[in-house]
Parts: C-alpha cells; sequence; structure tokens
C-alpha cells in the first residue's frame, strides 16, 4: 500500500474536511484515519490516506490541494508518509 | 502508525527552523571524454553531463514536491579538469575553453553549480595540472556556474608548497579579474588539504577518480532545527544538551538518506553518500553560530567556541552516522563568515577574528570558508594562510580548505555583498606581519610521522 499524509492548518470554519474529502474521493484517495484538534481556532488535522489506486501522482494532487487551500484561507498538504517514517522510526 | 504529534514536529522543522535538502550533486566521471584533440574533448564533455544529468533538476523537484521538503540546490560534480584536459590542452586559453563547456552544461541542465574545474597536487604537480591552476583567474572571470579546486596537501603526502606559493597569486588574481563583482571569483575557489572524493557541497566538490561513473550524492543541513531543539534544554547538563544534539541529527540525516535513496533510483545512478553537514544559510535562524550561543557562549568567538563547536561536530557525525550507512564527504558543521548572520554579527561585534576561526578550524568540518579579506593582502600572506590550514589538516588527518576572498579595493571595516546563498560579509584585518621568506622557500613539507602506517 501506497500511503500520503495530508494535512490541514488554519482557521476553523465550515467545510474544510468536505472540501479536502470530495477532491479526495474525485481522485480515488481512501482516507484510512483522521485525527484533528481545535487550539485556540487553530484547525490542525493529519489525515492518513490510501493512494495506490490514485489517479494522479502525490506531487500533482499536492498542487491541487495547494490551490483549494487557498482558496479556503487554510495550509494543505499532501505528502508522502514515508517522510515522516524515516524521521520518526528506526 | 505516524501520529499528529510526530508530523506537526517534521512540518515545524520544515517552517520554521530552515529544514531543507541542501544538495543534489550528481558525480560524474569525464575519464571516457579524454582525447588529444581540445575540440573532441569538448564535445564529449558537453555530450556526456548534458545526457547524464538530463533529468536532476527535474527529478530534484519531483521529490522535493513529493515528499513535502525543500530540495535548495541541484548541483554537479565533475572528475578534476587537470586530468580530463591534459592530453589536449597546450595553454591556459586551452583548460579555459572547457570552463566555458561546464558554463554551457551548467546552464543547460539548469543547476546552479558545477564542480571540478580542479587539479590534485598534493605532492606534486604535472605540468597541465601547472596550466590548469594558472588558468584558474580566467576561468572564473568568463563563466558563471564553475566552481574551482585545488588539493594542494594530504597526511600521507605532506603539503605541496610550490602549490600553496602559486596559489596565493592565483587567489589575488582571481580576485582581481573579478573586481568589479566584488571579487566574487573567489568565492568559487577553495584550496583543500585531505580533499575528500566524494563531497556534494561547493566550491569544493569533485568526482573522485576512484568514484563509478555516476553517482549521487546528498548534503544535508538543518543548524536551525538543531538550535530550535537546544532551547528546550537550556541549562540542562552536557549528557543531555549531547543527545539532544545527537537524536536531531540524526532526524536530518534520515530526510537526507530518504531523499538520496529515491533520487538514486529515480535517475538510475547509484547512491554515494550523505553528507551531514550542519550548513547555514545567511537567513535568520540557519545559522551555526546560533547553536554556539545557545549552547553558552555570548557570541560566536568567545573563549569556549572551540570546545562547543568540537562537541557539536561530533555528535552531529554521531547521531547522523546511525542514520545512514553510507556517510562520506565532509560531514560536521560548516563555519562560513558570510554565509551564516550569527558569524557576521560575531565578527562586527569583534568577537571572532581569523586566528579564533583558524583555531576553530581544527574541530570543525572543513576550514576557513568565506572569509573577505582586505584587497591590498599580499600573495605571500594568503600562502601562509594556506599552509596554516593545510598544517591543520596534514597533522590531525582531516580535511581543511582555505576560501578567502582579497576584495579588491575594500578595507577592514567595510562590507561585501555576494548576493543569494553566499551571503555578505565584513572585511576582516589579517596579520600584517611578513610570511615572505618561509613561502618563497621550494619543494614541500613532507608528510608527518603518524602517516606511516604501513
Amino acid at each position: 500500500m501506497k500511503r500520503a499524509i495530508i494535512t490541514v492548518i488554519g482557521t476553523d470554519g465550515v467545510g474544510i474536511i468536505a472540501k479536502v474529502c470530495t477532491y479526495l474521493a474525485e481522485n480515488n484517495v481512501n482516507v484510512l484515519d483522521i485525527s484533528q484538534t481545535i487550539v485556540g481556532g487553530v484547525f490542525n488535522m493529519m489525515m492518513i490516506t490510501d493512494v495506490t489506486k490514485a489517479g494522479k501522482k502525490i506531487a500533482e494532487m499536492s498542487d491541487d490541494l495547494d490551490v483549494i487551500g487557498e482558496n479556503i484561507g487554510v495550509r494543505i498538504r499532501m505528502q508522502h508518509e514515508d517522510i515522516f517514517n524515516t524521521m520518526h522510526r528506526i | 502508525m505516524i501520529n499528529i504529534y510526530e508530523v506537526n514536529e517534521t512540518l515545524r522543522m520544515i517552517d520554521h527552523d530552515n529544514l531543507d535538502v541542501r544538495t543534489i550533486t550528481m558525480g560524474i566521471s569525464l575519464l571516457d571524454c579524454i582525447s588529444n584533440d581540445l575540440e573532441e574533448v569538448k564535445n564529449n564533455i558537453y555530450n556526456k553531463i548534458t545526457a547524464k544529468a538530463e533529468r536532476l533538476v527535474e527529478v530534484g523537484e519531483e521529490i522535493s514536491k513529493e515528499y513535502g521538503i525543500p530540495i535548495v540546490n541541484k548541483r554537479i560534480s565533475v572528475t578534476p579538469i587537470a586530468l580530463i584536459g591534459a592530453a589536449a590542452c597546450k595553454t591556459t586559453g586551452d583548460f579555459v575553453e572547457i570552463a566555458k563547456v561546464l558554463d554551457a552544461c551548467a546552464h543547460k541542465c539548469g543547476v546552479n553549480f558545477i564542480g571540478g574545474y580542479s587539479a590534485l597536487v598534493s605532492k606534486g604537480m604535472t605540468p597541465a595540472e601547472e596550466l590548469l591552476i594558472r588558468s584558474i583567474p580566467d576561468a572564473l572571470a568568463n563563466t558563471e556556474r564553475v566552481c574551482s579546486s585545488v588539493n594542494l596537501g594530504s597526511t600521507k603526502t605532506g603539503i605541496n608548497m610550490d602549490a600553496v606559493r602559486l596559489m596565493g597569486e592565483i587567489i589575488l588574481q582571481t580576485a582581481e579579474k573579478t573586481k568589479e563583482a566584488d571579487s566574487l571569483g573567489c568565492a568559487k575557489l577553495v584550496v583543500f588539504c585531505n580533499a575528500p572524493d566524494d563531497n556534494p557541497f561547493m566550491a569544493g566538490a569533485f568526482h573522485g577518480v576512484t568514484e563509478a561513473d555516476t553517482i549521487i550524492n546528498v548534503g544535508v543541513s538543518g543548524p536551525g532545527v538543531v538550535k530550535h531543539a537546544l532551547e528546550a534544554v537550556r541549562g540542562q547538563g552536557f549528557e543531555v544538551l549531547c543527545e539532544t544534539i545527537k537524536k536531531t541529527a540524526f532526524k536530518i540525516t534520515r530526510v537526507g538518506q530518504l531523499v538520496a535513496r529515491e533520487a538514486s533510483k529515480r535517475l538510475n545512478v547509484p547512491f554515494g553518500i550523505i553528507d551531514l553537514s550542519l550548513a547555514p544559510t545567511p537567513a535568520v535562524g540557519d545559522s551555526v553560530a546560533e547553536i554556539l550561543e545557545e549552547i553558552g557562549l555570548e557570541r560566536a568567538g568567545a573563549p569556549g567556541t572551540t570546545a562547543a563547536l568540537a562537541m557539536l561536530n561530533d555528535q552531529v557525525k554521531k547521531g547522523g552516522i546511525m542514520a545512514s550507512s553510507y556517510v562520506g564527504g565532509l560531514s560536521g558543521a560548516f563555519i562560513p563568515v558570510s554565509e551564516d548572520q550569527g558569524m557576521i554579527d560575531a565578527v562586527r561585534e569583534g568577537a571572532l577574528t581569523l586566528e579564533k576561526l583558524e583555531a576553530m578550524t581544527c574541530v570543525c568540518s572543513v576550514g576557513l570558508d568565506m572569509i573577505a579579506i582586505p584587497g591590498d593582502t599580499k600573495a605571500t600572506t594568503i600562502s601562509g594562510i594556506i599552509a596554516d590550514e593545510a598544517a591543520i589538516g596534514m597533522i590531525n588527518q582531516k580535511t581543511t580548505a582555505v576560501r578567502v576572498i582579497p576584495v579588491i579595493g575594500k578595507e577592514v571595516g567595510e562590507t561585501v555583498e555576494f548576493g543569494g546563498l553566499l551571503g555578505y560579509a565584513p572585511i576582516m584585518p589579517v596579520n600584517r606581519f611578513s610570511c615572505d621568506a618561509f613561502v618563497q622557500r621550494q619543494g614541500r613539507i613532507p608528510a608527518p610521522v603518524h602517516s606511516f602506517k604501513n
């Protein structure tokens, strides 16, 4: 399985998760896990997703999500999970 | 599975602490480009480099996007040109022709530097090597992205003092020929003792003759990350301090290892080494000097600086070594003055002198780096500085280097602006006593007694 981590950071608002999930569904990306915190109005979400069957490359989806994030005023990132695995797991 | 705290830690390192992969450097052997016909050598070099590195920048950017980690530079290093041009080049002008080809390759491939306009003369110079060295001022004045290096000593061979004397003159000539740009040429010229064959960092990168045909070497960075981690353990004992540096170095190096492996796979080029250096940039918070301050010094250069730097360098290596199976290059902490805001401040306030920097080079990963000195400094004085650094490297079995910039027309107290990653620097005073008679002696300093290990 090829997994990617999506993070969303920004001011809380209506429909942030919906926007992200709609995009993921359109691109055949399956959400495996979601965790989320809101501290002092700052929305902080992490999704673990399965991109094995995705129609696009992570780099392309990362660009798309960048644009979606800009439109709703949050920072959205999609990164291959290995950047985190290599750093935090021996 | 990865949790939100770990993810946030990584993102914070990238967003706030300037974590990046400093360079992916592709080493390319040019040994199969040799010919006794200059035009043929030039064509062979152009064709080989542009074919091998065609996708380097594209792949670097792809990896950067996919993993969300900035990869600042993509660069190329080649076999020392003194070897490649030896059969074809009869004049310094012939060598400059090759330098222009290298520059054209760099532009074509979209890399910001190409290293390897080099000569390895630690024991003696062939006529071709001497020609290449004499061509350096013109080569650097007539190219934009070419970097040059000369290795003139080693623990095994001693120090080639004839080359040391020559390089003092060459550095001054390079400064003179590029004086319109604040002697910028000298920022692309470094003199080594014990130069490694697999260094991915400029200006000293070249592709050693012991290396494979093509190789990917990666240089990591991250002084800001180390500084941030140390803020959390302020006032605690050395054990905690060292442990924190090691853990941080491990994390930084792992990112480099990941990028190196991916680049190697996608470019179908073997992975060489990770250079786990703390390489500062002029950006605020991306400074080795600030780490030293966080360790407990008012300014870099204060008493205790050498000890703090020695400890830092050693812990970086210890943490990084476990993160990658192949560590090489220079690996440690860089202390370039113009590229480190904390160092610049320390010089301005009088905390850091050339002599203290020299002491620091005994324990850090390289040497006197990116130091601006007055333009009227004598060639023999520059040679003396080079000889001192080379001696430190030779005796301590480590790499040392000198990259000083005699800024033509500028005096102590003035500032010189190089721009971009090269930063800016206050001109530092140099000891005015002469070493003429020492430098004028012919021959070489013999290898030290501890080189006889066979």
